[in-house]
């Protein structure tokens, strides 16, 4: 479309009328700017030139002292440590190079380290105090003070730093802090201005990071009259901040202790948990690493080696590791039948060794079949095809709903980082998650722990907890902030019926107690302390294996579930040994070990363990009695 | 319509093309991006790293992408208007859904080899499009409602979705910009006038709305809103910036402080202050005379765009030449009266003087096409 000239020229008329408008407004708005320009710093020059002379007075912000972490007893596992560093100002050394050679022969100093310290002074303003060295011991701190007419420019400060003196014990509990990273500030919506202090730690895994908020405290305020060139003159006057608030876990050092000292050469988790309160008393994964190195940053010497373990160190496995709970699941299934009146804990069922299941053979890891069994027998000796029977009347969903209620498949919210939810499949998950449909054959997998079915350590402790008392227990790992005592968080009964609970716990008492039960050999002989339980053995892959001919990674895991005393439950543990074999075997044992240092809250008597296995027990006592944890704590450090 | 109804053949071709290019302007705008060197120097205690190298390389690459869009037709550029505005909506659409969090906000997709910031991108491409659209509607019907509410769509899509990320600042630029631009064309002075009453209503609506559920504004925004109606309040949280401000500017006096010798800036009373808050440096050091001579070069700019536009017989390149001025112009007529403690403190940067890559390579191409409608006018 074409358009005349006249209209052309009449729409660019408006268009320049406009322009000037428009135009002119902008120059009026910079007059405007200018006028104000003016008026701040001509006219009232003056009056901001005495403002700018008493910016002199600086005002810095002190970091809040962090709180510190204990044990249920108090024992310390966290603590802050004062740590020197060196510092150099470039203004007043005048010539770098010369002084920090100087400096070197006094203190150790790495050529890498002189050569990051003079790049680092040329790039920062002049003014400005920059660390040459970090964590120096005291001996160095008064070699530079004595020596400091020498060494222009060059001062000691004086930090805080954080410790565990616990070690690898609470690496997993505890986590560790670090210094801030620019992910860290990018993570969070309006940071906290003491973020920006340098060398400022923060919380990076678990109760340290979870609970960040309490352990931090809130910044002071210090007002500071410094120099032309920045240096701080003397201090006018301070505001204390407030330090952050001190933690008390439910966990038991002296446990803890034990246990990672029990678990000791496997890849394996530990949970125990109190039957009344919830408590964690023990939260063990092995391997575990000494928190202490990654303070102020890790060499990639220390690592490496933790990032290629096959052992997976740096995982918590009793909260990250989700694993098929094998036949510590098969209460699970019973309960789902029993409490939906399918069946009765009376009730028999005829185990010939397998199952047909739509044209597919399930076989029971008896071949030659257990004959009739009740829930009982069937639980005492693992029978599978009563498990396979029991799912296939019942249904997945109901499975899955019963073991949420004791829960699996939960999410349990507790101060550790990467809390896993598990998995109790449903038809509907899996159409969801896998786009197939859900066979007959997924349901008889999952009634024995396996296929689908994923739980953690932790989850399978808060079962066990959860049915020895028949009330819902919940999993609580801070014991009292600042000495104020933490509400448990549930505790109502499960609303289920007391004598199918009854009976299922007898039948776990069989388990440990009657000759014939799977964890026989792993009983416990005293009075008032016996113990119910379960073994469990996942498979790692969907064929039968021999554990001792296959490379580790093949192997089955060995799962423990159990409570004890039997008739008045306190403690409920569940112990998960990786590729550890037979669940009666390799897990068991070690349940009951820790078991009875709970209850006898320390070395158990020997009394407490059936004649033929004192022997070894008394060997193994030994070698436990003083392992310590790995932990780096330098030395120099707590002198002040 | 625009373009065909003048002779196409005594437009230079060619790389002869350099030598119709608004000097002037280029000399400008070159002057003004030294005092940004300058200024970046001295804040960083006198040292060319971290900001005054980057500064300059980012401003060479800026140059050359200015000529390289000087080239091409503006026509060319008109034909790529409305597409050049889709990308930026889908762009913006994209931050909001997997934009990283940068500073409290989202505001940059990481594209692997640049952190694309489609705010940025938007200042352009509303102005092209909107002047693209203006081009092509018959003048008589401008101020026709229905075509007056098309264009205000078509700024309140890209508004609201910056506003979500939220930058409010940027927000309020867009709009501002849009609203320049429809008013350029000769929409009736009445829409103006309604929506201004409007907006006065809605901002007292805004302020009524505060602590209550249905707060229309980010809390940290109406605590910039509080300490700018009264920085006193809490010198040393939000009202910190616009005090220390103030004060840094206020000290340098007629002829400053000296290069080098601010020391507001120098001993970190003042924050941001290689990004926003540059020009109190720089009004510290060099004082009023500084501070004017800035402006003064500034202000050049503008009454050589809106003498380019008015010369330009085409619509098209009128519009566009204008709305890059005002839109050039309400960056540092914000970040002035922010600094100056005349408005509150929104994250806008002083154009081509502090120190950022996206903007100021934005600010390039959308001078680029100031000399490609320049070079290309209808003779």
């Amino acid at each position: 479309m074409r358009r005349s000239r006249a209209e052309t020229d009449a729409n660019h008329l408006k268009l320049s009328r406009r322009a000037a408008l428009l135009g002119g407004a902008q120059l009026l708005f910079m007059g405007a700017l200018a006028a104000r320009m003016r008026h701040l710093q001509v006219d009232q020059a003056d009056q901001f030139r005495l403002l700018a002379e008493e910016n002199r007075i600086n005002i810095r912000l002190i970091p809040p002292k962090r709180g510190e972490i204990f044990d249920r007893n108090g024992v310390q596992l966290a603590q802050n440590v004062p740590s020197y560093r060196i510092v150099m100002v470039r203004e007043d050394a005048g010539d770098v190079r010369e002084v920090m050679t100087r400096l070197a022969v006094l203190i150790d100093l790495s050529p890498e380290q002189m050569e990051n310290g003079i790049a680092e002074l040329e790039r920062s303003a002049p003014f400005l105090p920059v660390t040459i060295a970090e964590d120096v011991s005291w001996d160095a701190v008064s070699a530079v003070s004595v020596n400091a007419p020498a060494l222009p420019g060059v001062s000691p400060e004086v930090g805080s730093t954080r410790v565990y003196p616990r070690g690898s014990d609470f690496a997993h509990v505890v986590g560790r802090v670090g210094r801030v990273s620019q992910k860290d500030l990018d993570a969070l919506e309006d940071p906290d201005a003491v973020l920006r202090i340098p060398r400022f730690q923060i919380g990076k895994i678990n109760v340290e990071a979870r609970e960040e908020a309490l352990l931090r405290g809130v910044a002071g305020t210090k007002q500071v009259e410094v120099n032309a060139t920045g240096r701080v003159m003397r201090e006018l006057s301070r505001r204390e901040g407030q330090s952050g608030a001190d933690l008390q876990l439910t966990l038991d050092a002296k446990l803890q202790n034990y246990v990672q000292a029990r678990l000791m050469g496997e890849s394996a988790a530990v949970v125990m948990i109190d039957c009344e309160k919830g408590d964690i008393i023990a939260n063990s994964s092995a391997p575990s690493y000494d928190p202490n190195l990654f303070i102020g940053g890790i060499s990639s010497r220390d690592y490496d080696p933790l990032l290629v373990d096959k052992y997976r160190p740096l995982v918590n496995k009793t909260v990250q590791g989700a694993y098929p709970p094998g036949s510590t699941f098969k209460m699970m299934t019973a309960m789902a039948a029993i409490e939906a009146g399918i069946i009765g804990p009376d009730e028999t069922v005829y185990c010939p060794g397998h199952l047909e299941v739509g044209g597919r053979r399930f076989h029971c890891w008896k071949r030659s079949g257990h004959g009739w069994v009740d829930l009982e027998t069937s639980l005492k000796r693992s029978c599978d095809v009563y498990y396979y029977d029991l799912a296939l009347k019942v249904g997945i969903e109901k499975i899955s709903a019963m073991s949420n209620r004791f829960g699996l498949g939960i999410r349990h919210d507790l101060a550790l980082s990467s809390v896993n939810s598990g998995l109790t499949p449903t038809k509907e998950w899996k159409l969801r998650n896998r786009a197939e449909q859900w066979v007959i054959g997924d349901t008889v997998n999952a009634s024995i722990g396996q296929g689908f079915m994923l739980a953690s350590p932790m989850q399978l402790a808060v079962m066990t907890a959860r049915l020895a008392t028949g009330r819902e227990v919940t999993p609580r790992l801070i014991k009292s902030v600042n000495g104020i005592e933490q509400p448990i968080k549930g505790n109502a009964r499960l609303d289920m019926n007391e004598n199918n609970l009854r009976k299922m716990r007898k039948s776990m008492y069989a388990v440990v107690n009657d000759r014939r039960g799977t964890a026989y050999r792993s009983r416990i002989i005293a009075d008032g302390m016996r113990m119910a339980g379960k073994t469990g053995t996942s498979q790692v892959r969907s064929v039968v294996v021999n554990n001792s001919e296959v490379p580790w990674e093949q192997r089955d895991h060995a799962l423990f579930v159990g409570y004890a005393p039997y008739d008045n439950p306190r403690y409920a543990v569940s112990v998960l040994i990786e590729h550890g074999g037979g669940g009666s075997t390799a897990a068991a044992p070690v349940a009951r070990d820790v078991m009875l240092q709970a209850l006898y809250e320390g070395e158990p008597p020997l009394e407490a363990y059936p004649t033929a296995d004192r022997g070894r027990i008394e060997t193994l006592q030994r070698e436990l009695r003083d392992v310590q944890p790995e932990a780096q704590v330098k030395k120099g450090k707590d002198q002040a | 319509m625009s373009y065909l109804e003048y002779t196409v053949k005594s437009v230079p071709t060619g790389l002869r093309k350099i030598l119709y290019l608004n000097w002037p302007l280029v000399l400008l705008l070159i002057a003004v991006a030294s005092f940004g060197f300058l200024m970046l120097y001295s804040v960083a205690g006198g040292g060319y790293s971290p900001w005054a190298e980057p500064q300059m390389k980012r401003f060479g690459v800026g140059l050359v992408l200015m000529i390289a869009v000087a080239l091409v037709p503006i026509w060319m550029w008109r034909n790529l208007a409305g597409l050049g505005y889709a990308i930026s909506v889908l762009l913006l659409f994209g931050v909001e859904f997997f934009g990283a969090v940068g500073m409290g906000a989202q505001r940059w997709i990481d594209l692997g080899f640049i952190r694309l910031q489609p705010s940025e991108l938007t200042k352009i491409t509303l102005v092209m499009f909107l002047a693209a659209y203006y081009d092509w509607l018959p003048a008589k019907k401008t101020s026709h409602p229905l075509w007056v509410l098309l264009p205000v769509v078509i700024i309140l899509v890209p508004t609201a979705l910056v506003l979500t990320q939220p930058d409010l600042g940027t927000a309020i630029l867009l709009l501002a910009a849009g609203g320049g631009l429809m008013f350029l064309a000769g929409v009736h002075w009445a829409y103006f006038a309604t929506v201004i009453a409007g907006g006065v209503g809605l901002v007292t609506t805004v302020f009524q709305s505060r602590g209550t559920p249905w707060q229309m504004l980010q809390d940290y925004q109406f605590r910039r809103i509080d300490t700018f109606l009264d920085p006193s309040t809490d010198p040393l949280g939000a009202g910190y910036h616009i005090t220390q401000s103030k004060i840094a500017l206020g000290s340098g006096g007629w002829t400053g402080r000296g290069f080098m010798q601010g020391t507001q800036s120098r001993l970190n009373f003042l924050p941001e202050k290689h990004t926003d808050f540059i020009f109190t440096t720089l009004a510290e050091e060099f004082g009023f005379i500084g501070g004017m001579s800035l402006l003064l070069l500034y202000s050049l700019i503008i009454v050589f765009c809106v003498i380019s536009a008015v010369l330009n017989k085409d619509r098209f390149s009128s519009l566009l030449i204008l709305g890059i001025a005002f839109n050039f112009f309400l960056f540092f007529a914000v970040n002035m009266s922010m600094v100056m403690g005349l408005a509150p403190v929104v994250g806008v940067p002083l154009p081509l003087v502090s120190y950022g890559g996206s903007a100021m390579l934005v600010l390039m191409i959308a001078f680029g096409l100031v000399q490609s409608a320049h070079v290309h006018r209808p003779r």
